[in-house]
């Protein structure tokens, strides 16, 4: 009964994470009720609001799309399905973040975090993501990440749509006389039979008196006229023109500029400093000791950036060990038994299987990664008058408030965080340090806005970075089959060093060690999959695509060496292994579209990948070139399964961004330490793709199942293994550690 | 000293070594050249001067000879330049931070070469950083606007 053994060790970490929220029942009574409209107590005059989503003034409707926009689209793909039921003309619709608040908590985001495969439909896992709902909806998790917005919002902001536009009905219904199924609604207004146009500004009034229905239907899709339509992103015509306003962008009256320094051994404290020259600088108006170095406050940015350079500092030592090399030995002396993290997959019996004689065994690496957008962190802040107003942008806007009430002494209510566009974030903005920052400048120099800019140096040397890792691996094969598949992945917790800076901890496994390894749908004889939890070395957290981002090139890269080994082939030997049949099916469309099995020509090489994160399939074929300048990477070919296409413009961006965000960072990037300090301090020494690198990426959405997903992240993960996987197939050279231009050159 | 930017002149007192960058968007208010890197690597600052492409992040103001226009002066919401209306065509933001340097990259190109290839897109262009990964978008928006370009002289 060894099953049965595994589900109650499962059950004990639902448990656990229960644990969390203080007390399961009272989270469950937290759950049923209904969230307080939080626009109601920001009101202006002349302003109503319908649900939490839709507030009306004179000028029109403004959807609240209560996720960070990092660039990926949210804002226009959740107005859109607020748009949709409630029949606005696309043209007029206007967004806004919306206040911080409970009310908005995102019910997906915690999904990842619990220790089943998407593919597992089962009882148990089905109570875990309904658990996972309710721990969310009370902790009260407003967070953007793990590619769940789309699946979060898809039926609760139709549903603020519809009763929205019900309560207008109801309302014209009142006001016409007309029995309400005798009207329509068409482009922002309510329709009388007799053809007359009731705007839906003018009914709002009456409509916010109305209480919101219980109950609303949802369109049914053949009457969509956005949603999986090519809609015409909100903030384009912006964002060509140089007038989309960023954090970093805000001016306002008596404005002050700042920038900070602080240890460049992340975590390490000051020891001293000498701002002599630098506080005599033109511009300089104060410099302020902060944690764990300055602030230099100015008249201008460059002022500050400046006088911030001509500080001494006497730096104390990092809190982690110095070099690469020695973080590295850390993590090869975690595979023993008292660092074992995990073991949620062990199928048949691996060690007989390998006992048979035949084992190969091989050790696979990734680096650390920074995330590096291109926006440097930044916010403006204002103490004064018993209240602090925050402008920045984050994927955690509750965790930002909470927290700032916390180092201000003032009330919730009294912080106010005015959401922010940002120039990418790629999980970086799921941290508060930069705005914590800031705040202690403002307390230093209260009464007046301060823009703080971090430089690019010191965003790149005070990442939280994606994680390194170790895999060692071992597998054997059998009559041209895989047979055993070994994969030990010893890393860093990501979730125990993010937590723990939000003051909280993971109480059960870290399941981001082996996401996308362990849940992979494939049926293997003997299958394992065992996590070793690293003690933390450099303070990491969430980097495009989490654990996956890592965990797919270290899983596919030794299981095309076993399929190789086995004399298979990469594509048949993954489908006659795959039995779950959404992917199945994804594996299938890459192989149509690439023409697989095709002669490649001369010097040329085709390489397979296939990750599931995030419950999204996806499978990537890339072609390179080995040309006499380094490999060149010609063609991709990627197909996932979505379940639903709401725009497919922003949806083939998204893939064909993962795809580059993979494949520049697996040719080319790394963050390496000496002396305790990140030394790519600049985009000079951390490229990721350049334009004439850029492969073209044939993009295919399958949509096979009812599951909507979001598309952010599951491109990344397989792109990087798909192209080690096509250097072997045009070279014979297999390389088993990223950044790939250690072992191969590029053009 | 004395600037002109978008067809304004502007007096300015500030070092002569202050960036062009900073004095445009700290002095100036004009916030359509970003800052990404500070030392030429990354594009976002990128400002034409007399139609030339330069990073403003690196060209310090005391050696500014010439009319210097930004990406809100190449064109606006209402009058967009046929670049600009080929980045909306063919939706090629996402975060958009790089895109008023891309745009302006792409401008200054398009500007001494009315047909340019793949390869001389690809040449220029990959001076211009995108994290995001917009670049097949990139591509087929100059392609695109180079096309609008050309019928409007013939």
């Amino acid at each position: 009964m060894r099953w049965r053994a595994r589900r109650i060790a499962r059950r004990t970490f639902l448990v656990g994470a229960a644990a969390v929220a203080g007390g399961v029942a009272f989270g469950v009574y937290a759950y049923k009720r209904t969230p307080s409209n939080p626009l109601l107590k920001e009101l202006a005059d002349g302003e109503v609001a319908l649900t939490p989503y839709v507030r009306v003034d004179q000028a029109g409707v403004t959807i609240i799309t209560p996720r960070a926009e990092l660039g990926q689209g949210v804002y226009s793909v959740l107005a859109a399905l607020v748009a949709e039921e409630l029949d606005l003309a696309w043209g007029d619709v206007k967004v806004d973040h919306g206040p911080p608040s409970g009310a908005y908590y995102n019910g997906k985001v915690l999904e990842e975090a619990l220790p089943f495969a998407a593919t597992d439909h089962g009882m148990l896992a089905g109570g875990a993501r309904v658990f996972g709902d309710v721990l969310g909806k009370f902790m009260a998790v407003q967070g953007t990440g793990g590619s769940s917005t789309v699946a979060d919002a898809y039926e609760k902001m139709r549903v603020a749509g519809a009763a929205a536009r019900e309560m207008l009905l109801l309302a014209a219904a009142r006001q016409t006389g007309i029995a309400k199924a005798d009207l329509k609604t068409r482009d922002g207004a309510v329709i009388t039979p007799d053809g007359r146009s009731l705007s839906y500004v003018s009914l709002a009034a009456a409509a916010a008196g109305i209480d919101p229905p219980a109950d609303v239907k949802l369109k049914p899709e053949s009457e969509w006229r956005y949603l999986g339509k090519t809609m015409q992103r909100i903030d384009i015509v912006a964002k060509s023109t140089g007038t989309a306003v960023y954090g970093i962008d805000l001016r306002m009256a008596g404005m002050i500029y700042a920038t900070v320094r602080t240890n460049p051994r992340v975590g390490g404290s000051m020891k001293g400093y000498d701002a002599g020259t630098a506080a005599k600088a033109r511009g300089v108006l104060k410099i302020v000791p902060i944690t764990g170095g300055v602030g230099v406050i100015a008249d201008n940015t460059w002022r500050a950036f400046r006088a911030a350079s001509l500080i001494e500092f006497d730096w104390g030592p990092a809190p982690y060990p110095a070099t690469s090399a020695a973080m590295f030995a850390e993590v090869a002396a975690s595979f023993v038994p008292e660092r074992r993290d995990s073991r949620l997959k062990d199928e048949g019996n691996v060690e007989a299987a390998l006992a048979g004689g035949g084992a190969m065994e091989a050790e696979y690496r990734v680096p650390y990664l920074a995330h590096a957008a291109l926006e440097p962190l930044n916010a403006v802040v204002r103490l004064g008058d018993g209240r602090l107003d925050l402008w920045t942008a984050t994927q955690i806007p509750l965790f930002v408030v909470q927290r700032a009430a916390a180092m201000t002494g003032l009330r919730v209510d009294d912080v106010h965080l005015h959401a922010q566009i940002c120039g990418g974030s790629f999980g970086r903005r799921l941290e508060d340090d930069y705005v914590r920052q800031a705040i202690e400048l403002a307390k230093a120099l209260p009464g007046r806005p301060i823009k703080m800019t971090w430089t690019r140096e010191e965003d790149m040397t005070h990442d939280f970075p994606r994680p390194l890792a170790i895999a060692r691996t071992r597998g054997a094969v059998k009559d041209g089959k895989v047979d055993c598949y070994d994969l030990a992945i010893a890393c860093p917790s990501v979730g125990a060093s993010q937590l723990g800076r939000l003051d909280m901890h993971i109480p059960g496994p870290d399941v981001s060690i082996v996401a996308g390894a362990w849940d992979q749908p494939f049926r293997i004889p003997n299958y394992r999959v065992t996590a070793y939890r690293v003690p933390e070395l450099v303070p990491v957290s969430s980097w495009r695509s989490v654990g996956a981002s890592g965990n797919g090139f270290l899983h596919e890269g030794f299981l095309d060496e076993l399929i190789h080994a086995a004399g298979a082939d990469p594509l048949a030997e993954r489908l006659r292994l795959c039995w779950h049949e959404p992917s199945r099916k994804v594996l299938e469309a890459v192989g149509e579209m690439s023409n697989w099995g095709s002669d490649p020509g001369k010097g040329r090489g085709r390489g397979l990948a296939f990750t599931l994160s995030f419950g999204v399939p996806a499978a990537e074929v890339i072609e390179v070139t080995n040309t006499p300048h380094g490999i060149k990477i010609d063609k991709v070919f990627v197909a996932v399964e979505v379940g639903r296409v709401l725009d497919p413009v922003n949806f083939e961006n998204q893939v064909q961004g993962g795809v580059i965000w993979g494949l520049g960072h697996a040719m080319n990037a790394e963050l390496t330490y000496a002396d305790g300090i990140a030394e790519q301090t600049n985009y000079h020494a951390f490229e990721g793709m350049r334009l004439y690198q850029a492969p073209t990426i044939e993009v295919r959405a399958l949509t096979n199942t009812d599951e909507v997903r979001g598309i952010g992240e599951p491109s990344v993960p397989p792109a990087a293994p798909a192209l080690a996987n096509a250097i072997f197939a045009a070279t014979g050279k297999r390389i088993r550690e990223l950044p790939l231009n250690k072992a191969i050159d590029f053009v | 000293m004395r600037l002109t930017v978008n067809g304004k002149t502007y007096e300015v007192d500030v070092e002569d070594d202050m960036p062009l960058l900073w004095v445009l968007r700290d002095e100036l208010g004009i916030i359509g050249p970003k800052y990404g890197c500070g030392i030429a690597m990354c594009g976002a600052c990128t400002v034409h001067v007399d139609g030339a492409p330069v990073r403003s992040c690196t060209l310090q103001v005391g050696d500014v000879a010439g009319k210097i226009t930004t990406i809100e002066g190449l064109g606006s919401p209402a009058a967009m330049h046929a670049v600009q209306a080929a980045w909306v065509e063919h939706q090629v933001a996402q975060c958009g931070y790089c895109q008023p340097g891309q745009i302006m990259a792409a401008a200054a190109l398009l500007s001494v070469n009315a047909e340019p290839t793949d390869e001389e897109i690809d040449q220029t262009m990959s001076a211009n950083l995108c994290r995001c990964g917009t670049y097949p978008r990139i591509r087929k928006a100059i392609q695109t606007a180079a096309g609008k370009l050309r019928e409007h002289k013939s």
